[in-house]
């Protein structure tokens, strides 16, 4: 009787238990089932405008970074020191040495998202969607919160060789000192040019720059 | 509901001058604004005015055959509409393949009506065709207002569109290092000042898959769960998924499963 109770408590706790979407997790990433993944990439996307199937082509940063359980695992600690390696051995320092350029240009640089989809042109100039992640100049109440707040960035920073470079670094090719960062990597990918970069550098360091008034 | 052809051109013009005061509105960064509009708009959903067609388009016969699609079977049987959008993606025997809403029409256009589809897979948004499956989505997805989520995956093919859906939904690609997983991947982030959800969660992939089709007040157009896919798509600099393609069935999946329980509250209305 009591045996008979508890099975029926038990299994009234399973079944009014709610159901997950699966009973297990099944191997699902990269390694999991490459041949059907490449299939379904294969035959799921066209060509638009200028945008090109080449985007489905990964560099190994990309791969890496595409499995966030496995990329963030203990064990991993060595490949991503590697791919910090060979992103900041990849990252082009400014050709005449001048690291800040105008924080004006810099600003409408920050505000634009433009460029590089499927309904830009060719010709466009890219922006650095930079507002759609960050808090930069207060005055500017629309913005993203994806990445850490820059308000206030060059006050903290200075202007020391170093705060130079490491800023540099981190736009040029963010993935130089964090492996799987969220940001793009502006310089890296042709994403932005030199000139625009030194733009947005002025815009974060310059002491007259908003952003640090 | 019947709208007079008339009527619906009438609410179909205000609702444009008003979401241009709405664009407006936010370039101001009044994000408050914009919710009393939601708001005042829940009683009047122009959605119902697609969803109208959607059912007009439904039952009246079409296609080379003349046929409507009133016995096309979305998995709960030949002519069930109602519930049957809670439960998609789902398998189907006769095209032995795991399907979404907009695909498996498609699939009844071509059956039942003798439809060459062809033309609707590729033709752009905003075409007369991609109107005419946008307004079915959103009249089959009506359908199952109020119906809790079931997106079973007890079949392997489904199991298997699950796990490349989560896949997809990790894949990093193109200039910007972009994958779904950066804008859609962390609690309460958000891109300028519109909210992500995140979607691996329950909470996250509920919030998404349960309020599309929808209509977008900014652009004053009716989008069903392929178009923002596709304008995601367009944003992470990626090329243009296929309509109905694998790839757009398998985020579908990943996501309805991993909101099973939620309530589906479509057609839904946007900023
Ligand atoms: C898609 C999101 C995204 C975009 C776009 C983005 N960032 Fe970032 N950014 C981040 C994240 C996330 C971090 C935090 C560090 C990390 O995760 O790597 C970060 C960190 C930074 C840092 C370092 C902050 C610190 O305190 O050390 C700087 C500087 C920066 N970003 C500048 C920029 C600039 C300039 C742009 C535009 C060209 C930009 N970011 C575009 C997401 C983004
Ligand atoms: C670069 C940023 C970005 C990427 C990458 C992106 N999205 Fe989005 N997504 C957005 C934004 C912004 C919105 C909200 C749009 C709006 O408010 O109009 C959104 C909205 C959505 C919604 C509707 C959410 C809701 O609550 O209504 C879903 C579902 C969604 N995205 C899924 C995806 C999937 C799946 C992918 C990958 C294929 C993806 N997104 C990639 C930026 C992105």
């Amino acid at each position: 009787m009591t045996t008979n109770l508890r099975i029926a408590a038990l299994s009234a706790l399973l079944f009014a238990a709610p159901l997950p979407a699966f009973a297990a997790e099944s191997a699902w990433g990269p390694g999991a089932d490459d041949a059907a993944f490449e299939a379904m990439l294969k035959s799921g996307f066209r060509e638009k405008g200028i945008v090109k199937l080449d985007r489905l082509k990964q560099d190994a940063t990309q791969a890496f970074c595409s499995d966030p359980i496995k990329s963030n695992a203990k064990d991993a600690a060595k490949a991503r020191a590697e791919i910090e390696a060979a992103n900041l051995a990849a990252v082009k320092w400014p050709s005449d040495g001048k690291f800040l350029g105008d924080f004006k240009a810099g600003e409408k640089i920050a505000q634009s998202g433009r460029g590089l989809t499927s309904t830009d042109k060719a010709d466009q100039v890219n922006g650095g969607n930079c507002y759609n992640c960050h808090q930069i100049d207060k005055a500017e109440i629309s913005y993203g919160t994806i990445g850490p707040s820059l308000v206030g960035y060059g006050k903290l920073k200075g202007t020391s060789e170093e705060a130079l470079k490491t800023t540099w670094a981190r736009i040029w090719n963010s993935k130089s000192s964090n492996a799987c960062s969220n940001m793009p990597r502006a310089g890296h990918m042709g994403i932005l040019g030199e000139q625009q970069v030194k733009d947005l550098m002025a815009l974060l360091l310059d002491p007259n720059s908003p952003v640090n008034k | 509901m019947t709208a007079h052809p008339r009527a619906g051109l009438a609410t179909l013009l205000l609702v444009a001058a008003v979401s241009a005061g709405v664009a407006r509105a936010e370039s101001d960064a009044t994000i408050e604004g914009i919710e009393k509009y939601r708001e005042a708009l829940r009683d009047g959903n122009p959605a119902e005015l697609f969803e109208a067609q959607g059912e007009e388009l439904w039952k009246k016969p079409a296609g080379p055959k003349s046929v409507s699609l009133e016995t096309c079977d979305l998995g709960m049987g030949p002519g069930v509409v109602a519930g049957a959008y809670a439960h998609l993606p789902r398998y189907f025997a006769d095209t032995d393949k795991v399907q979404d809403a907009e695909s498996r029409i498609l699939t009844c256009m071509a059956t039942l009506q003798g439809v060459d589809v062809k033309k609707y897979v590729d033709a752009r948004w905003t075409s007369p065709e991609k109107d005419e499956l946008v307004a079915l989505a959103t009249y089959v997805s009506g359908q199952s207002k109020g119906v809790k989520v079931a997106a079973s995956a007890t079949h392997p093919k489904e199991r298997a569109m699950f796990d490349l859906g989560k896949r997809m939904f990790y894949f990093q690609g193109g200039p910007h290092d972009f994958s779904c997983a950066t804008c859609h991947g962390q609690e309460g982030a958000r891109i300028r000042l519109q909210d992500l959800p995140n979607i691996p969660t329950q909470k996250g992939a509920a919030a998404g898959w349960t309020s599309w089709p929808a209509y977008r007040v900014s652009s004053g157009q009716m989008w069903s769960m392929q178009w923002r896919l596709a304008d995601c798509f367009r944003q992470q600099r990626f090329p243009e998924p296929i309509y109905g393609s694998d790839v757009t069935v398998a985020l579908s999946m990943f996501m309805a499963a991993t909101a099973n329980g939620a309530t589906m509250d479509t057609p839904g209305i946007k900023r």
